[in-house]
């Protein structure tokens, strides 16, 4: 009972991480049909930006100056980088990405090293924050979850409730119509592509510290986004949210698990051998094939419900 | 052309013996290259060359020829090198008869199953999320690796020997010679079924399907069933290097079925030209190079590569084979003498930057990560020393002068350049009408 | 068997709140050439993507040849014999003309997905991609990368791409858009020139070419076909002239 309370709520706090990047990138794509491959590179640019920040000034000035450099690096990028490659199409607005991921890594191994970076949890918040029984809930866990709720909800917010967002929401799926009412097409794109950026920096500089930061930590993250945005549903938030949560959750518990089908059969009284027929599969633990189940959970939908959990289209 | 006095098949450009020359030109190239480049490091280094070539137009196959873009070509490779190098040790056990020279062809074979078994998931979708879907099937693969150690070998890989069983006219495939000429061998006749593709129903309906995938169903064709087609055939040529890679470095690790790996074939295949048949070719030769060579020289040659690719997607996405058809071109026009001195102009002042480039970029990593070692490192075969203002100021000095070089004469050559080949397009117009 | 090429009973098609079609029925007879008019926004070109298959219905049947084709796919409806033109001109854009129309007539020669078949050595594809050519009037651009073709030149190889195939039924969507009055005239002659013995349904704004070239008209408004007759019929049909000509008739074409 402890267990599966803490482990759900480690889950969400995961998952919602997850949210917070994956958020980002759905915006981007469904605004302007970019796939943002350096998405994780500006998590991880957040990351180093905070733990730079916080080691000469603090956390807490860290948390919003770091965020806001990415987003101008995101918005410088898009409109000297990615807008001159928009006239070329799709394909290669991807490969620009694809290509910035790549530098970006080796740019802040350049600076930083290749050695993960010491960047400390901030003292005020480190903690327990609860005590359940026996284990106890970190306070940290507890600030992330709050943050990315507040993040979700100040995007729903804007998004629903302001010009601007209704502005976004129209060049969702009519840019030229919105460009032919005076709105500056352009200019939005750059906002967004900035915004999506900012939001995956503010994402890192909550995630550097609770789990590693190191050069590697954009490849950790950058496939697992890939897949809660495609099992989300391309171009959709709450699909994403759902999908974030799910895959936060089904990581989390699996990696806990020391079950495997061999204890299963085991328990009914079957015989397993390594001579078995199978054996290297079914003595699989639940935690060993943990990495791999986000991307299980990709095929699945994919044969079974192509447009994603929440898919309106078709990507 | 005239179609009446034709009578039987049609040559096609360019003429039927300009065919039969490409081709005995390759040959030949291959056949006598190690006699050119004739040190041992050399040989290995045409020994990679070739296995890649094969990675590449099989990629290519995909992504130029089908529109395809594949972040996970790696798995028909890796799996395909995996299968043959356990048909290796096998052979060479005795368990099973496999020669060494038909080893590509058993990752061929592997390389196409997992064609026709990854394929029917991913080509359900295109575009985008096509390229989404391929990264996590080799991610999905490369967790696998970890997870299978009796077949993927776990850390340390799977090895072999791949000296093993008869010799066949004195051929044991020891020396890396040997083991040259049997790439050459699988890269030309790959090369020639590659080819083959191009020029067949098939090969020109993924043509259309890349170009428009709409209007390809209202001529009668599935789009999904024909990616899924070309995906699989791709994946056997795919095989056929992850075969000739076991071979060759007779080990095969999870790095082999990696998204690294996928990623690096993306980018050499994009470097070298998409829109040309050969275009691959000259990137697995960029991009070993790169790779291989440039590592010796400086540590920071995936952030020179990474900005390389980067400035090719910008400025010239069609590829170092579209930069040197398009010279040709102009060549052939007789019109280079008007471009000329502009393009040394540009092309010298984007040197004098680059070297500026270069130096920031060695002393920075040589500050950060070898700082240990001492301040001083070796530039350009210079003793400097990487903690004083003055080779900064040089190496600045020289970025800013080389850039601002640039910028300057970029203009005056984007106008002759521009003005070059209009004037070619309206002749070609000219002679059509 | 029915005579009837294409036969549209009760159709709907409903974009979430909005509905499009509402209630369309039509019959095309064989080797009839129909034109279907209508102001902006009444749902012709719906219709059209609703009989090629480019999206479901919501309600109702179509019928190609008799045989219902509701849910097939665009490719499946292609095979049964239905070819279309699209509006905004869908060529292969960088393979030349010629290349385009063999493409165009591998899947009815029977080539299917063949890759062991070598593409020059086919007789049959390579003349009857040549026939069309000639009809559609591109021969000298016969090697030009499709995409560097002049806006008409274009229209005119979408045409031959839509025919190239040999299907019966043919969809032309607004084959003259934005063409000049000569240019027009000579993709009238094309058109009357290679649907002779098939079936056409014809979308299209320019009433000379409309009158000129159909044997019946269509008038379809606010989704629905509100007259279907002979050009002359049509022309004093009062709910015609109402909702759509405008109250007079134009002048009879030259």
């Amino acid at each position: 009972m402890e267990f599966t309370l803490i482990t759900l709520l480690n889950g969400l706090s995961y998952g919602l991480l997850l949210f917070m990047l994956s958020s980002g990138l759905t915006l981007i794509f469904s605004m302007m049909g970019v796939l943002n491959f350096a998405h994780a590179s500006f998590y991880m640019l957040g990351a180093y930006f905070a733990y730079a920040i916080s080691i000469k000034i603090g956390f807490w000035p860290a948390l919003i100056i770091a965020p806001l450099l990415v987003g101008v690096i995101g918005a410088v990028v898009e409109r000297y980088g990615l807008r001159s490659v928009h006239k070329y199409g799709h394909i290669p607005e991807l490969l620009f990405t694809f290509g910035l991921s790549y530098v970006l890594v080796e740019m802040v191994q350049l600076i930083w090293g290749r050695a993960a970076v010491p960047y400390p949890i901030p003292p005020e918040l480190d903690g327990p924050l609860f005590t359940l029984f026996t284990t106890t809930f970190p306070m940290y866990r507890g600030f992330m979850m709050l943050i990315a709720v507040l993040m979700l909800v100040s995007i729903f917010l804007v998004l629903t409730k302001t010009r601007i967002g209704l502005v976004i929401q129209a060049a969702l799926t009519h840019p030229e119509m919105v460009e032919s009412l005076g709105h500056n097409v352009p200019r939005v794109f750059m906002l967004v592509f900035g915004g999506g950026c900012a939001l995956a920096g503010l994402a890192g500089v909550i995630g550097g510290n609770a789990f590693v930061t190191e050069p590697g930590m954009a490849a950790t993250v950058g496939s697992i986004i890939f897949v809660v945005v495609v099992v989300g549903g391309m171009g959709s938030l709450a699909g994403a949210l759902l999908a974030s949560l799910l895959i936060g959750c089904l990581q989390t518990f699996a990696v806990a698990l020391d079950h495997s089908i061999m204890t299963l059969f085991t328990a009914f009284g079957a015989t397993i051998t390594p001579e078995t027929f199978g054996y290297p599969v079914l003595k699989l633990t639940i935690s060993q094939v943990a990495p791999i189940m986000p991307y299980l959970l990709l095929v699945l939908i994919l044969i079974f419900r192509p447009r994603g959990l929440m898919g309106t289209r078709e990507g | 052309m005239n179609t009446i006095t034709m009578t039987n098949t049609m040559t096609y450009k360019p003429m039927n013996l300009g065919r039969w020359i490409v081709w005995g030109l390759f040959a030949l190239i291959l056949i006598f290259a190690p006699m050119v480049f004739s040190s041992g490091s050399s040989i290995s280094l045409l020994s990679q060359i070739g296995t890649v070539m094969i990675f590449g137009l099989s990629y290519n196959m995909l992504l130029g020829q089908g529109g395809m873009l594949s972040f996970g070509h790696a798995v028909y490779s890796g799996l395909g090198a995996f299968f043959a190098i356990h048909a290796m040790n096998l052979a060479s056990a005795g368990k099973m008869w496999m020669p060494v020279t038909m080893i590509p062809l058993v990752g061929g074979l592997a390389g196409m199953f997992f064609g026709i078994l990854f394929g029917y998931v991913t080509t359900k979708k295109s575009g985008t999320t096509f390229a989404m879907i391929t990264l996590g099937i080799v991610e999905l693969v490369f967790a696998c690796s970890l997870m299978f150690p009796e077949f993927f070998g776990g850390e340390g890989g799977i090895s072999t020997n791949r000296v093993y069983g008869e010799k066949f006219l004195g051929i044991t495939y020891g020396p890396q010679i040997q083991v040259y000429y049997l790439i050459a061998f699988w890269l030309f006749i790959s090369t020639i079924g590659m080819f083959a593709f191009t020029q067949t129903p098939l090969g020109r309906i993924i043509n259309a399907v890349r170009d428009n995938p709409e209007r390809v169903e209202f001529i009668g064709y599935d789009t999904q069933w024909a990616r899924y087609l070309t995906l699989i055939l791709s994946g056997f040529f795919a095989g056929i290097s992850g075969g000739l890679s076991a071979i060759n470095f007779e080990i095969v690790t999870a790095e082999n079925v990696s998204a690294l790996r996928s990623g690096g074939v993306l980018l050499f295949t994009f470097i070298g030209g998409v829109g040309f048949f050969f275009g691959p070719m000259i990137g697995a030769i960029i991009g070993v190079f790169l790779s291989v060579m440039l590592s010796d020289f400086t540590k920071a040659w995936q952030l020179y590569l990474g900005v390389f690719f980067i400035v090719m997607v910008m400025y010239a996405p069609f590829g170092v084979a579209g930069i040197i058809m398009l010279n040709l071109r102009v060549a052939k026009y007789g019109k280079y003498r008007r471009i000329w001195p502009q393009l040394c102009a540009v092309s010298a002042m984007a040197l004098v930057a680059l070297v500026g480039l270069i130096m920031v970029v060695e002393m920075l990593y040589h500050l950060t990560l070898e700082s240990a070692n001492g301040t001083e490192m070796k530039l350009f075969g210079f003793m400097v020393d990487t903690a004083a203002a003055t080779p900064w100021g040089v190496a600045l000095a020289i970025l800013a002068i080389g850039a601002a070089g640039f910028w300057h004469t970029r203009k005056s050559f984007k106008h002759a350049w521009g003005e070059v080949n209009t004037e070619i397009e309206d002749m070609i117009r000219r002679a059509e009408a | 068997m029915s005579n009837l090429s294409l036969e549209l009973k009760d159709v709907r098609k409903s974009f979430g709140k909005s509905e499009i079609i509402r209630g369309a029925n039509l019959q095309v007879p064989k080797g009839e050439r129909f034109a279907i008019i209508g102001p902006n926004g009444a749902g012709k070109s719906t219709l059209f993507n609703l009989i090629s298959g480019r999206f479901p219905v919501s309600a109702g049947d179509i019928k190609l040849n008799g045989e219902s084709i509701l849910g097939l796919k665009p490719f499946e409806i292609n095979r049964k014999g239905l070819s279309r033109s699209f509006q905004i001109t869908n060529i292969f854009h960088r393979l030349s003309v010629y290349e385009n129309l063999r493409c165009a007539v591998l899947w009815s020669l029977g080539y299917k997905y063949s890759f062991w078949h070598r593409l020059n050595g086919l007789k049959d594809a390579h003349e009857r991609a040549e026939q069309v050519l000639e009809q559609i009037g591109l021969r000298r651009r016969r090697d030009t990368q499709a995409g560097l073709l002049t806006y008409a030149e274009q229209r005119a190889l979408e045409i031959g791409i839509t025919i190239a195939g040999g299907c019966d039924v043919i969809l032309l969507d607004e084959p003259t858009a934005g063409m000049s009055r000569s240019e027009s005239d000579a993709a009238v002659e094309l058109i009357r020139k290679v649907t002779v013995g098939k079936t056409l349904l014809m979308v299209e704004h320019d009433m000379s070419v409309v009158f000129g070239l159909a044997d019946k008209i269509a008038v379809v408004v606010y989704g629905e076909v509100i007259a279907c007759d002979t050009p002359a019929n049509i022309r004093n049909n009062a709910k015609v002239q109402e909702a759509y000509l405008g109250g007079h008739a134009p002048v009879e074409a030259a």
